[in-house]
C-alpha cells in the first residue's frame, strides 16, 4: 500500500529489538552445552551439565513440586474461576461491579505486597490453627492469584452467550443441570480453556509469591534458580533454563496448532 | 434461573474475603503494630531513614517507564503496520521470550554485562576498552527494561491494531499529513492503551528485587530489597516491612489515579 522505502528504518528497528530480546536467551541455550562451568569462555560441547541436572536431588524435587502446584492451581483455578464467573455474570449490576473492582486487586497488586500479605495471612491463621508454612499455603496462593485470570477470560463468553439457547434446551426437555452442561459449557469453553492456559503459566513463572508463601521446607524451580543464582553460578541453570524453554515451546506450537485446526473446523463448518 | 446461579457467586466472594482483603487487612494491622503489642507510629517515624530507597526506587522504575515507551510504542506502531499474515507471528515473538522463566532471563543478562562477560569481550575485540555495565543503575534499568518491555507493547498494540482506519482516512482527506494524522488521531486514541502500560511496567519494576540483586550486585537496595529483607532476610521485622509495603502501594495508587486522571481528561479533549 505505502512506497516500501519507508519501510526500511521500521525493519531495521523490529530487528534491532529482536535482537535485543533473544540475545541473551540464545547466548544462555547455547553456554549451556559448554564443557567447562564459564558461562563465558566457550570450550567445546558437552552435556555434563545437563547429566548433572538430572542428577540433582534439589532441582527433580523442585521440577515436581513446580509441576504439580501449576497443574493443582489451575485445575482448581478453572472450575473454581469458571463457576464463580457465571455467578457473578448472573449478580445485580449493582454488585457486579465492586465484586469484579475486588477480583483486579490482586492483578494489580505488586507481587512482592500479594505476597508479604498472604504470608501474614498463612503464619497468622497456622499459629492459631495449628499449621505452617508449606505445599498446602503454596497450592492455596497460587490458586488464589490464578483464579481472577480465569474469571476475566470467562466473562467475554457469557456476555456472548445466548440466553434463549438455555431456554431452548429447557423447553425441548433438559434438566437444568443438562442444559447446563450440554449448552452454557460448551458454548463459553474457549474462555474456560484459555483461563486454564493462563493459570497453569502464571503458575510456573511465577517466583515472588511462591518466594513468600512456601516456606523453608518446599521450594519451586523458580526457588531453586534464585539461590543458584546467589551462590554458586554453573551452567546447570543454563540447562535448567533451556530445557523449560523449549517445553514451553512444544507446548505453544502444540496450543497454535490446535486451534488453527479449530479455526479450519469452524470455517467449514457453515459450507 | 438468574435467582439460582446468583447463589454460585457467594462461595467466592467469601474467597476473596479471605484471600484477598483479609491479607491487606493484616497488612494494615502489621504496619501500626510492633513485635512487643500495641498501637505505635514507630514504623512510619523510622520511614524517614529509608527516604533514599524510596526515591531510588521510583526514580529507576520511573526510568525504566520512559525507556519501555520509547521503545515500546515505536515498535507496536510498526507491528500493526505489517500485514495480518505476518502480525501473528511478529507478535508472537514478541511475546516468547515471556514464556521463559523470569529468573533466567534476568540472569541471562549476567553473563552478557559482566566485566568479562560476552559484550566487553567484543568490546576488546575491536579494540576498544571494557565498559563497568553489571552492578550499576543502568543494568538494573535494562533488567526492567527487558522483562517488562512486552507489557507495554501490547496493550498499545491491541489498541491500535482496533482503531477504526475510516478516522485515519477522514483525517487525510480533511487535508492532514501523516505527522498530523499520528500526532491528532492516533496518538491520542491510543493513549489508553500507554496508560496501562505504564502501570504494568512501573508496578512490578518499582516493587523488584530480583533485578536489583542480579544485575545491581544487591548494591542498590530497592523497595523491594528491603520489603524482602524485613520478611525474609536478616533484618528480620515484618512490621516494618508492611509499612514500608504499604505505604509503596499507597504512594503508587496516587500516582496512577492522578494519571489516569489525566489521561481521561485528554480523552475527553479528543471527543469535543
Amino acid at each position: 500500500m505505502r512506497d516500501k522505502k519507508s519501510r526500511v528504518p521500521g525493519r531495521i528497528f523490529l530487528a534491532l529489538i529482536y535482537i535485543f530480546l533473544y540475545a541473551p536467551i540464545i547466548v544462555l541455550l547455547i553456554f549451556s552445552f559448554n564443557s567447562t562451568n564459564s558461562r563465558t569462555v566457550w570450550s567445546g560441547f558437552s552435556l555434563r551439565w545437563y547429566e548433572k541436572l538430572f542428577n540433582d536431588d534439589m532441582v527433580i524435587n523442585a521440577l515436581y513440586t513446580t509441576i504439580s502446584v501449576s497443574i493443582l492451581a489451575a485445575i482448581i483455578a478453572t472450575v473454581f474461576g469458571t463457576f464463580a464467573a457465571i455467578g457473578i455474570f448472573n449478580l445485580r449490576r449493582r454488585w457486579q461491579s465492586p465484586v469484579l473492582t475486588l477480583n483486579n486487586i490482586p492483578l494489580m497488586n505488586a507481587d512482592i505486597v500479594t505476597g508479604v500479605s498472604l504470608c501474614l495471612l498463612f503464619v497468622a491463621s497456622g499459629t492459631i490453627l495449628g499449621f505452617g508454612l508449606g505445599f498446602i499455603t503454596l497450592l492455596l496462593a497460587h490458586i488464589s492469584f490464578n483464579v481472577p485470570y480465569v474469571i476475566l477470560s470467562v466473562m467475554p463468553k457469557l456476555k456472548q452467550l445466548d440466553n434463549n439457547l438455555v431456554d431452548a434446551a429447557q423447553d425441548l426437555g433438559c434438566t437444568w443441570l443438562q442444559a447446563f452442561f450440554k449448552v452454557v459449557v460448551p458454548e463459553i469453553k474457549p474462555g474456560i480453556v484459555n483461563g486454564a492456559l493462563i493459570a497453569f503459566t502464571m503458575s510456573i513463572d511465577d517466583f515472588i509469591i511462591s518466594y513468600f508463601t512456601a516456606g523453608s521446607g518446599t521450594q519451586t524451580l523458580s526457588m531453586v534458580i534464585f539461590s543458584m543464582t546467589r551462590k554458586r553460578v554453573t551452567p546447570e541453570i543454563n540447562a535448567v533454563s533451556s530445557l523449560m524453554f523449549v517445553f514451553v515451546l512444544i507446548l505453544l506450537i502444540i496450543i497454535n496448532i490446535r486451534s488453527s485446526v479449530q479455526d479450519k473446523k469452524l470455517r467449514a463448518k457453515p459450507a | 434461573m438468574k435467582n439460582r446461579l446468583r447463589l454460585l457467586a457467594y462461595p467466592y466472594i467469601l474467597w476473596m474475603a479471605l484471600f484477598v482483603v483479609a491479607p491487606i487487612v493484616i497488612v494494615v494491622i502489621y504496619a501500626f503494630g510492633s513485635a512487643g503489642g500495641g498501637f505505635t507510629f514507630d514504623n512510619f517515624s523510622r520511614m524517614g531513614t529509608y527516604l533514599p530507597v524510596f526515591i531510588r526506587s521510583f526514580k529507576l522504575a520511573f526510568e525504566a517507564t520512559v525507556f519501555c515507551i520509547l521503545l515500546g510504542y515505536p515498535l507496536a506502531y510498526i507491528l500493526s503496520k505489517e500485514s495480518s499474515r505476518s502480525q501473528g507471528i511478529l507478535v508472537l515473538l514478541v511475546l516468547l521470550p515471556m514464556w521463559m522463566n523470569f529468573l533466567l532471563r534476568t540472569y541471562a543478562w549476567m553473563s552478557l554485562l559482566e566485566n568479562t562477560g560476552l559484550i566487553n569481550k567484543l568490546l576488546t575485540l575491536i579494540g576498544l576498552s571494557p565498559v563497568k555495565m553489571i552492578n550499576t543503575p543502568g543494568a538494573i534499568i535494562l533488567g526492567m527494561v527487558y522483562n517488562y518491555l512486552p507489557f507495554m507493547v501490547l496493550p498499545i498494540y491491541s489498541v491500535i491494531s482496533k482503531l477504526d482506519y475510516s478516522l485515519i482516512e477522514a483525517a487525510q482527506d480533511l487535508g492532514a499529513s501523516s505527522a498530523g494524522v499520528f500526532r491528532r488521531v492516533i496518538f491520542p486514541l491510543s493513549l489508553p492503551g500507554v496508560l496501562s502500560g505504564i502501570t504494568m511496567v512501573f508496578v512490578p519494576s518499582v516493587s523488584t528485587f530480583v533485578i536489583s540483586q542480579l544485575l545491581g550486585g544487591g548494591k542498590y537496595m530497592l523497595l523491594g530489597d528491603l520489603i524482602e529483607l524485613e520478611f525474609l532476610g536478616s533484618a528480620y521485622n515484618p512490621y516494618l516491612g508492611s509499612a514500608v509495603a504499604l505505604v509503596m502501594m499507597i504512594v503508587v495508587i496516587i500516582m496512577l489515579l492522578i494519571m489516569n486522571r489525566f489521561g481521561e481528561g485528554e480523552e475527553q479533549a479528543v471527543m469535543i
